[in-house]
């Protein structure tokens, strides 16, 4: 068998192991090159970041983010002598381009609104969407697979078609430009997801324990409670994870409704300029700021998400 | 079932022995299963009612009227179905479906190609596969706005690092790499992006699929003594298909509605030659407020993806029936 087998599926051969290992990892590393220069570029001086030949190797500055979370004026080097002496790194950082730091700048509000928005909205669609998928896994729903239909067609309008409606629609109701209206919208979008993956996960779960814990007095809620939902928490949390990627990354809906006190960061982060054109490293440092949450989410749960995807896929 | 499964079916199981049965508190606390189950999925119904299909209604009556969102105070006018026929005959929507075709075919391509190669390499479980599949994955987790604005940095012809590495490669001065100034460069530009970013999605999915052949299909055929050659195109491709057809049906709604990417790499520029279909549904509606117009475009968009996809179903259920 050992002869025949060398290079089968079956056993895959050492020398076959070797070369999809070397291929897999040659494509990992040329892949991860982009996120790696945003890393890089956030601590570049700007002078640095814009430099030809791209710079590998350079002297790493926090300039990037001082100019992300500040606003700055240029002054006179007469003006800045005459002030006392700097007060923080910033300042000195500022300083040396002959700038002075005017106030903050709106990263931190932007990045606090997608953080209410983002895990506002999960936890309304993953809430909306335990019910129902509970409600559709047990009971006779009347027309249930056209409901479920329905439920997931919603998912597949361009976003700016609905946001054309939605646009008006909030501008009536005094919603646009508020958390509220954008939690609600990416709710609405989320709950679809969320229903058909606890659906999938609810169903494996067997119902003898509900009827088990009926049997001895507890009520429909009271057995969905204290049996179904604990056995549904890595199918909840794989749920969650994947509505808090979309809502904490959209940008199509943030961008056309909203414009001030609701912005989330994906459209402020592009809107980042600094003297003659786009700052790079402030860019790059804002980018790498956003990117980390999630990179910390995929690592940590990487297996749920593997779960998620793959079986989001068998299910529709 | 895992062993955190069973300890928690254990503990569930005691706590329902330990409990007192009260039913006839149950009776009075108890709500009738049919009761139940709306109080469960009409919230749900609902949402997706007021946020989802009362605008999209809207954006049918709107269809059909002149309506314009920056001059609230002006007469609607009905205007039937004159927004449609002029949809349909104008040379630009048919110019930014091209791109979209464009952009969809070779993304799709590349992704289904590089994807299933990917999956099937992994699926050679070498040492070390778990970690590098996760690195792989990472791309298809960030915000394609954010990263696709960044790459815009990497595209530029002389001081990015794109431009600089194709330069190194093949010669050409990195001047002269302008990814996203070039007419002919450009609607690359952003399938080389969406390539980048959705590969990894494409190729999970692969993996699942070609985890899900059962072994002993491959045994019978080393019986057999079927070539490698043979058996990848008579089991491994063929019992995959159903999840690689899944997979483009999922790539190809996305990608037919790629919005936020393309706006921030180049905003459908120079001059319309990146101008897909949700670009110019955006300039229309969003920049010259032709709300009527580009209601009847949006949706003519909604019901071309809704009736493709519908096709497409069809093919995979005959697919997977088979």
């Amino acid at each position: 068998m050992s002869l025949t087998t060398a290079h089968s599926v079956v056993a895959p051969s050492a020398t076959s192991k070797l070369v999809a290992g070397t291929i897999i990892v040659a494509y990992a590393l040329i892949s991860i090159v982009p996120l790696l220069w945003i890393f890089a570029t956030s601590f570049k001086t700007p002078p640095d970041s814009i430099a030809y030949p791209p710079k590998i190797v350079f002297q790493p500055s926090l300039e990037g983010y001082c100019n992300l979370f500040s606003t700055r004026t240029r002054q006179t080097p007469e003006y800045i002598n005459s002030l006392g002496p700097a007060t923080g790194l910033c300042d000195e950082t500022v300083r040396k381009r002959n700038m002075v730091i005017a106030g903050p700048s709106n990263f931190m509000p932007r990045f606090v609104n997608s953080l209410i928005i983002a895990f506002g909205s999960t936890f309304c669609a993953v809430f909306l969407g335990t019910l129902s998928a509970y409600g559709f896994s047990r009971f006779k729903v009347p027309l249930a697979d056209d409901l479920l239909f329905f439920i997931l067609s919603t998912r597949m309008m361009p976003p700016i078609a609905v946001a054309i409606p939605i646009y008006l629609m909030y501008r009536e109701l005094g919603l646009s430009d508020t958390a509220l209206g954008m939690i609600l919208l990416y709710t609405a979008v989320n709950v679809s997801l969320a229903v058909w993956l606890l659906k999938g996960f609810i169903d494996e779960i067997p119902r003898e324990y509900e009827e088990a814990a009926m049997i001895d007095g507890y009520t429909r809620l009271q057995a969905f409670w204290r049996t179904v939902l604990p056995q549904a928490t890595t199918g909840i949390a794989a749920t969650a994870i994947f509505c808090l990627i979309f809502a904490w990354n959209e940008y199509a809906f943030a961008a056309l409704l909203t414009s001030g006190t609701a912005q989330t960061a994906p459209p402020f982060i592009p809107t980042i300029i600094g003297e003659g054109g786009q700052d790079w490293p402030a860019v790059a440092a804002g980018t790498t700021i956003f990117l980390v949450p999630i990179l910390v989410f995929t690592i940590l749960l990487r297996k749920q998400l593997l779960r998620g995807i793959t079986f989001g896929a068998v299910r529709k | 079932m895992t062993e955190a499964g069973l300890t928690m079916l254990n503990r569930t199981a005691d706590s329902v022995a330990r409990a007192t049965p009260e039913r006839l508190a149950r009776k009075v606390r108890g709500i009738s299963d049919k009761g139940l189950a709306w109080l469960f999925i009409s919230p749900t119904i609902l949402l997706l009612l007021a946020i989802n299909i009362f605008p999209l209604f809207w954006a049918i009556y709107l269809s059909f009227t002149n309506y314009r969102a920056n001059r609230p105070n002006e007469v609607v006018r009905n205007v039937g179905l004159a927004n449609y026929k002029r949809i349909l005959g104008d040379q630009d929507i048919w110019i930014a479906m091209q791109t979209t075709a464009h952009f969809v075919f070779w993304t799709i391509l590349l992704q289904t190609l590089i994807g299933f190669t990917l999956a099937w390499l992994i699926d050679r479980k070498f040492r070390g596969h778990a970690f590098w599949t996760t690195i792989i994955l990472v791309p298809m987790m960030l915000s394609p706005a954010v990263v696709g604005n960044f790459w815009r940095f990497l595209y530029e012809p002389q001081i990015g690092l794109f431009a600089y590495a194709i330069s190194f490669v093949s010669g050409i001065p990195a001047t002269q790499i302008g990814m996203l100034s070039n007419v002919s460069l450009a609607p690359w530009s952003i399938v080389i992006v969406d390539t980048w970013m959705w590969t990894p999605y494409v190729m999970l999915i692969c993996l699942a699929g070609l985890r899900s052949i059962p072994e002993y299909i491959y045994e019978a055929a080393e019986v057999d003594r079927a070539s490698n050659w043979r058996q990848f195109w008579s089991i491994t491709l063929p019992m995959a298909l159903p999840f690689i057809m899944l997979a483009v049906l999922f790539r190809g709604i996305e990608n037919f509605k790629m919005f936020d990417m393309v706006n921030l790499l180049t905003g459908g520029g120079p001059g319309s030659t990146t101008e897909v279909a949700s670009i110019t549904l955006k300039r229309q509606a969003f920049e010259s407020w032709r709300t009527g117009y580009s209601s009847a475009f949006a949706i003519i968009l909604f019901v071309a993806v809704f009736g493709l996809a519908n096709i497409y179903v069809k093919a995979l259920n005959k697919v997977k029936q088979r």
